[in-house]
């Protein structure tokens, strides 16, 4: 973006396509000042923090072992939790694209839900579900499974938490899906998983691979849902933003932001990897 | 629309276990804990779930919620229209970076989307000393608890109209330029009616975000009741309170207020496409 | 919200802000009440009494941050210290009012189920196998860090002063326990209404509204043979009441809890009163424990510092190993 500074007034076509359109500058214009206040100077204050006693410091927060445990549970199980939404989500996505069934369209209007309800509501419904006295948990108590207080807890709190994003991610796709392909493929003799597999896939990838970034981008940081059925045992139940709040607890800017810093790290880095992949699926696609 | 799937009767068994185990696995992750809140909602009765939306309180965290949605989501809506305007309709260096720094709050924690103002505008952050000079008071106040919420809410609505705008191309707002439109006729005419139900649920979406948004708004509001509490918030302050009715009651008027307008929302998309399909019959 | 016109302000009735913590929100809902008719009495003032919960600690830090809380109500002198050295608050607050500034007081008991079928009667009883204990986070909750020391007094007490054999003891506590709530609600609604554990360790004020809440014959309070004066602590935040000036009105506020009919309602609300008089009405309440202080630990900084901080005593704890 800096690069961008000095072009402008030298030569304005340097750095963007000409196009007869009107309404550019003042949209981007707009976009960057926005951006720019409300997603670039928090982070820049955020980044700023941890340094006060030098990147010795930064390191020393990051590699307790309580922190350590804490980021790994938070991004194993956001990932976990992401990779299994995005099958169940695509089966739900699916089902609602292609099968006229009674009630659909509420369902459809319900899959939002997890993204609407307040965090820590979902939290406490949760944990009253899968409590040993709750509705599941009693159910799963006597076949010795413990999901409220255990790390368990934590994955479902992320599935109920992601769902939406597969699901919305893949729904238009397959919904501009021409269903030509999938009859050609049949009427070539494909079986039905094999149409699935070669056919509607590789259309879809893409959806799936934003929608698994999108759950777990969301999963890697949630809290309110979370620390209610989590159990919060240090190194063992855990999550990353709750090492934060107890730091912020003990007056460590510096050391909270630091993991603030370091979550966002392996987000971004995750995301590019996602971003990645969309391109080389782009390009092979292409071919 | 050509090439849109219309959904099918289910006419054998494979296609029924599909359905079937979609709505058993919708039913165990939404609406079991859907189930729970309203249950507890009603446990004493409606007579019991009403008195708690005639508490003070609680009717000045409604009011604060309300508020805030009304001026979070028209300004991330507008943002949105901005972003994908430029991003979709021209081409430019660094676009990937803008892509990337809009999605970004999707990465934040929540706990951290709050913290971040708080280095910013509290009283020994950047500009706290130079604020409390001007008597101005952005953290534990609404302004602060406005800015949490869009940090959280500002991707939603690009989101939706980036994508869809880009695959649409600039044809169409091409043609109508050179045919002498002007821009914002263009923009009107030709842009909004395309992108319209992405906007919409973009749109919804925001609004049940931020009316929601719990993390963010608790690191930013001070949590004076009657003042800078906003739902979320007093759902929290009544279950610590031991008032469990009246906890779930005002989460299930978030949750209500949810299906509401995405029950709202499908059905209004549904009038349109029949609309559309009547206009282009005719 | 952002600048109320000046002209209106001395129309609009005097306002105070009191940030506490978590437990105290229904003695300071009836305290607030008493407070307001009595100033309108005595100067026929107007009063509004705002009212802020959250855990002791971001409480302290909001104020940090800028939160203008006139005064501030919470669950240990630690977190007021904090304020205090960053300037807002006098360094001498303490010895400001009477009591170190602390009107009323609990104490760390335990809570267990009807019939006490594990028969927990002090903390030895809680390293017991097979025990579950349910208490909140130290690093998190300020009455877990009472609760933290109560238990580390004892130990130290028990094992004739050996430090390490003392943690030994602590660490076998947090080894039942199985849920780590951020706060002493959080707790609370995991024993009582999730009905995890055998024992709750809290505030001797929460366990007796716990008890309240769900009615009478569920849930027993045990005293153990010795536990820690715990003491809630009150000042007025200089630097806002200056800027406000709101000082007389805060001053009165605090000093109004050592009234009478204050004491009487903390007494109400399950705190123990200081004043003599109320303390000898609910001596039955509040039976005499032998009760260790803060000082038995060097005051709270070296306690916090210690105990509570990175690589304290209590991440050792959960050190593997």
């Amino acid at each position: 973006m800096v690069a961008l500074a000095p072009s402008i007034g030298a030569r304005p076509a340097a750095w963007r396509e000409p196009s007869p359109l009107p309404g550019f500058h003042l949209a981007f214009g707009f976009t960057l000042t926005y951006v720019g206040v409300i997603i670039l100077l928090p982070l820049a204050a955020l980044v700023a923090r941890p340094w006060e006693h030098g990147l010795d410091g930064f390191v020393a927060a990051i590699v307790q072992p309580r922190t350590l445990a804490a980021l790994r549970l938070s991004f194993v199980a956001a990932t976990m939790a992401a990779l299994v939404n995005v099958v169940l989500g695509l089966l739900i996505a699916w089902v609602l694209c292609r099968y006229e069934f009674p009630g659909r369209r509420v369902v459809d209007a319900l899959v939002d839900l997890p993204f609407a309800l307040p965090t820590a509501v979902a939290g406490i419904a949760l944990a009253s579900l899968y409590g040993p006295n709750g509705w599941i948990g009693s159910l799963l108590e006597p076949l010795g499974v413990k999901v409220a207080y255990t790390p368990l807890g934590v994955f479902v709190a992320l599935l109920a938490v992601g769902l939406p994003f597969v699901v919305r991610a893949v729904q238009p796709v397959l919904q501009d899906l021409d269903a030509g392909y999938e009859e050609a493929a049949k009427t070539l003799g494909a079986t039905a998983p094999q149409s699935l597999w070669r056919v509607v896939m590789p259309a879809l990838a893409p959806a799936l691979i934003t929608g698994f970034a999108l759950a777990f981008a969301r999963g890697a940081g949630e809290y309110g849902s979370v620390i209610f059925i989590a159990g919060n045992m240090p190194g063992v139940s855990e999550i990353a933003p709750l090492v934060i709040v107890t730091r912020l607890e003990q007056y460590d800017y510096a050391g909270a932001a630091s993991v603030g810093v370091a979550m966002l790290a392996l987000s971004l880095i995750a995301l590019l990897i996602t971003n990645a992949a969309q391109v080389a699926l782009a390009r092979r696609g292409g071919r | 629309m050509i090439g849109t799937v219309a959904p099918r009767r289910i006419e054998s068994a494979g296609p029924a276990v599909l359905v079937l185990a979609a709505l058993a696995w919708l039913a165990l992750l939404i609406g079991a804990p859907m189930a729970t809140v309203f249950t507890q909602a009603l446990s004493k009765g409606l007579g019991a779930f009403l008195d708690a939306f005639k508490e003070p309180d609680g009717l000045a965290a409604i009011r604060l919620t309300l508020l805030v949605a009304v001026i979070a989501v028209p300004l991330n809506a507008a943002f949105g229209l901005a972003a994908a305007w430029s991003i979709a309709k021209f081409n430019f260096r660094g676009k990937a970076v803008l892509l990337t720094l809009i999605d970004l709050p999707l990465s934040l924690s929540p706990v951290v989307s709050g913290l971040v103002w708080v280095l910013l505008f509290g009283a020994r952050g950047w500009f706290g000393p130079m604020l409390d000079a001007g008597g101005i008071k952005i953290i534990f106040a609404v302004p602060g608890i406005l800015l949490g919420t869009i940090l959280v809410t500002v991707p939603l609505v690009a989101r939706e109209l980036i994508p869809l705008m880009a695959e649409q191309g600039a044809d169409e707002e091409l043609a109508a330029t050179t045919l002498g439109s002007g821009g914002w006729t263009t923009f009107r005419r030709v842009t909004l009616p395309n992108v319209r139900w992405a906007l919409l649920h973009g749109v919804l979406l925001s609004n049940a975000r931020a009316m929601g948004e719990f993390g963010a708004v608790s690191v930013l509001s001070g949590h004076i009741r009657g003042l800078t509490e906003t739902l979320p918030l007093h759902v929290e302050a009544l279950y610590n309170d031991y008032d469990f009715v009246g906890a779930f009651a005002s989460a299930s008027l978030l949750a209500g207020l949810a299906i509401v307008t995405l029950v709202a929302k499908t059905a209004l998309e549904r009038a349109g496409r029949v609309a559309a399909a009547k206009g282009s019959a005719l | 919200m952002l600048a109320l016109p000046r002209a209106s302000l001395a129309a609009a009735p005097a306002t105070l802000l009191n940030a506490s913590y978590d437990p105290t929100r229904e003695f300071y809902k009836d305290f607030n009440g008493l407070f307001v008719a009595d100033w309108q009495r005595k100067t026929g003032q107007p009063v509004r009494i705002n009212q802020s919960h959250d855990g002791s600690g971001k409480q302290a830090r909001a104020v940090v941050d800028g939160l203008e809380a006139d005064v501030v109500t919470l669950a240990l002198a630690y977190d007021v210290d904090a304020i205090a050295a960053k300037g807002l608050i006098a360094k001498n607050w303490q010895s400001r009012l009477a009591y170190n500034s602390a009107p009323y007081t609990s104490t760390i008991v335990f809570v267990v189920r009807k019939g006490n079928p594990k028969a927990i009667h002090d903390w030895i009883d809680l390293v017991k196998a097979g025990v579950k204990v349910i208490t909140p986070n130290p690093k998190t909750s300020g009455g877990a860090r009472w609760a933290y020391l109560a238990a580390l007094g004892y130990a130290t007490k028990r094992n004739g002063g050996d430090a390490t054999r003392a943690l030994g003891f602590v660490r076998g506590i947090y080894k039942n326990v199985p849920v780590l709530d951020t706060g002493a609600r959080g707790s609370t609604t995991t024993f009582v209404q999730r009905g995890i554990g055998d024992v709750l360790v809290g505030w001797e004020n929460e366990a007796m509204l716990a008890i309240d809440e769900v009615g009478p014959g569920k849930l027993e309070i045990v005293r153990p043979s010795m536990s820690i004066l715990a003491e809630p602590s009150v000042a007025v935040v200089d630097k806002v009441v200056d800027k406000r000036g709101s000082r007389k009105l805060a001053e009165a506020y605090l000093r109004f809890l050592y009234t009478e009919g204050a004491q009487e309602l903390a007494a109400k609300r399950h705190f123990r009163p200081r004043g003599q008089a109320v303390a000898a009405r609910y001596a039955a309440k509040f039976p005499r424990m032998n009760l260790i202080t803060i000082a038995a630990f060097g005051g709270w900084q070296k306690a916090q510092a210690r105990n509570f901080a990175d690589g304290g005593t209590f991440d050792k704890i959960y050190q593997p190993g």
